[in-house]
């Protein structure tokens, strides 16, 4: 008996690994086509070419202020100072970091002239690409959390303003496509703002500040009717319930309502930031460097297509990636018991 | 405490329906009046329109003397005083028992937390689940959501508690222990108005049994009356069919 059952379990196992072996068999297989499609084309790989835009030493220059003699190279290594004579007194540029001196005591030197060099590490044009997508996607999707909290509550309301106000935002905003809504807010509203701005002495807006606007108002329309679900997922019961007990209409909404459909909302609004981190793509239009106009910079440099938009996509996919994963955490979190 | 003058409900979604035509009546302090009647008759439209869950169309409806009807009435302020207990318990899934029966006493009775805990562990004792104090909702079972429910309500220290078929939802064996809890309510002297099935409830409990049908009052009187010698045809009628 005792043996049967170990038997019955052994199949069961047996029956799961040979599954999970199918499934890496199936990974392995379409990595294989991939890789053998490339090996096809005609086209010479550069891979090594790649790293330098996440990563580079970029050489910096110690530069002379004014015009002179150089009137002493003192010390040596990390402790080394120049001191320039000009006609309106000396000055001296402590040489601290540098790797090399370029100059001897007596040389003449004009404003601008390297002293000396040093090489420093920065990120190169991918990473900053990179940073600069987080960043826009995240102030976006803050945003659009608050806009689309506004709105799907704006959505459900009685009042008529607020009520075909939502509705028109979300079937205009939803329904165009979001490259127009981008050149709107950059040329159309930027331009209208920013000449308000000047006119009344303040600073002009950074175009990024204008790209965050436009994702945010699309994600936002998404985010309205995700909301809007969620709250009317919520049985009546529980405003009922809420509201025989004197809340008002908001207290029930923030204590009862909307705490109940966060759980529900947050599947599909991860999959909306994930589509919004891809969308931001569409900055490059409006010259804001994120990763894919800084992949696109890169393969003019380069000239190694193939290479810098794989990488990009690899990019992309990590912070998708890492997005799905925290969501998935939050939804834990959050689950009842 | 309860005063019930000519109200007309209708509804027109999903098609229109007469809930309720006409109905007058009064609930004095203290006493416990069952509605009972078939289903479809308004008797829970009735009780909703008592704490205006449901609008009534027309009419008047004071309780403690402020017509509820009237645009000026804050509602809310009503409502607080009015307990109210659902078919189907309506506890707030996200929060624990102890979070349930807090929350409304300190967001609109504005009590502090060590007074609204204290007040919370006196009806935890007193509906008998005290031990389930921090348990969600979905792990008890319906007999003690129920008692949640109107340990819930009563913190709010209302003037009268509604109750809309507080235990058709149950299993039989749980009927026992919520019916107990509003026999001890009753006789502490709450002001009750209770829309049941529960016969055995209404023989023993009410001060006086109103039955609905159609959208109005058809029949009033005391439990001995209603079950011994009930005058409309009507009456006798259903009498007949649930007993």
């Amino acid at each position: 008996m005792d043996f049967l059952a170990k038997l019955e379990e052994l199949r069961y196992r047996s029956a799961y690994f040979l599954w999970v072996g199918v499934f890496f068999i199936g990974v392995i297989a379409i990595i294989g086509t991939l890789y053998y499609a490339t090996a096809k084309i005609d086209y010479v790989w550069h891979w090594y070419d790649v790293p330098k835009y996440f990563i580079n030493q970029a050489r910096i220059d110690i530069t002379a202020d004014i015009e002179g003699v150089v009137e002493s190279v003192t010390g040596k290594g990390r402790d080394a100072v120049v001191i320039v004579k000009g006609d309106d007194g000396s000055e001296s540029y402590p040489m601290n970091k540098a790797e090399e001196i370029w100059v001897n005591k007596g040389d003449l030197v004009s404003p601008g002239k390297t002293l000396g060099i040093y090489h420093k590490w920065q990120p190169g044009i991918l990473l900053q690409g990179m940073w600069l997508t987080l960043k826009v996607s995240m102030y976006a999707i803050v945003f659009g959390i608050l806009i689309g909290m506004l709105g799907g509550i704006a959505r459900i309301s009685k009042n008529p303003a607020l009520k075909w106000s939502a509705i028109t935002y979300v079937e205009i905003v939803r329904g165009s496509p979001l490259l127009v809504q981008i050149f709107i807010w950059y040329f159309v509203l930027a331009t209208l703002v920013n000449q308000l701005l000047m006119r009344y002495g303040f600073s002009e807006i950074d175009a990024l500040y204008y790209g965050v606007a436009a994702l945010a108002t699309f994600t936002g329309a998404y985010v309205t009717e995700i909301v809007r679900a969620g709250i009317q997922s919520i049985h009546r019961g529980q405003t009922e319930a809420a509201r025989s007990l004197g809340m008002t209409g908001p207290q029930a909404m923030l204590y009862i309502i909307l705490p109940q459909a966060m759980r529900r909302i947050l599947p599909p609004l991860a999959g909306q930031f994930i589509s919004l981190i891809k969308d931001s793509s569409l900055l490059g239009m409006i010259a804001i460097r994120e990763l894919t106009k800084a992949t696109r910079e890169a393969i003019t440099i380069s000239l190694s297509p193939y290479e810098f938009w794989f990488t990009c996509a690899i990019l992309y996919l990590v912070l998708t990636f890492t997005l799905s994963m925290v969501v998935q955490y939050m939804e834990r979190k959050m689950a009842i018991q | 405490m309860i005063e019930v003058t000519d109200v007309h409900k209708t509804f027109f979604v999903p098609h229109k329906v007469k809930a309720l035509v006409g109905v007058s009546t009064r609930i004095a302090a203290g006493e416990v009046v069952v509605v009972i009647g078939p289903s479809g008759s308004g008797k829970s439209t009735f009780l909703r329109c008592l704490n205006h869950l449901e609008a009534a169309d027309s009419g008047h409806i004071l309780i403690d003397g402020i017509d509820i009807l009237d645009r000026k009435t804050n509602i809310n302020k009503v409502r607080a005083e009015v307990g109210m207990v659902f078919q189907s318990f309506n506890l707030f899934p996200h929060k624990t028992v102890l979070e349930n029966i807090t929350l409304a006493q300190k967001v609109v009775r504005k009590r502090s937390t060590a007074a609204a805990l204290e007040k919370a562990d006196y009806l935890l004792k007193k509906v008998g689940i005290h031990d389930k104090a921090n348990a969600y909702p979905d792990n008890l079972s319906g007999g003690q959501q129920q008692r949640v429910a109107i340990a819930r309500a009563l913190a709010m220290d209302p003037k009268v508690m509604l109750f809309d078929e507080p235990t058709s939802a149950l299993d039989p064996e749980m009927i026992g222990e919520v019916l107990d809890v509003m026999k001890t309510l009753a006789q502490e002297g709450m002001t009750m108005v209770v829309v049941t099935h529960e016969m055995g409830f209404a023989r023993e409990v009410a001060d006086r049994v109103i039955f609905m049908d159609e959208g109005a009052i058809v029949e009033v009187g005391t439990p001995e009356h209603f079950f011994k010698n009930p005058t409309h045809d009507r009456t006798k009628l259903f009498l007949s069919q649930i007993l």
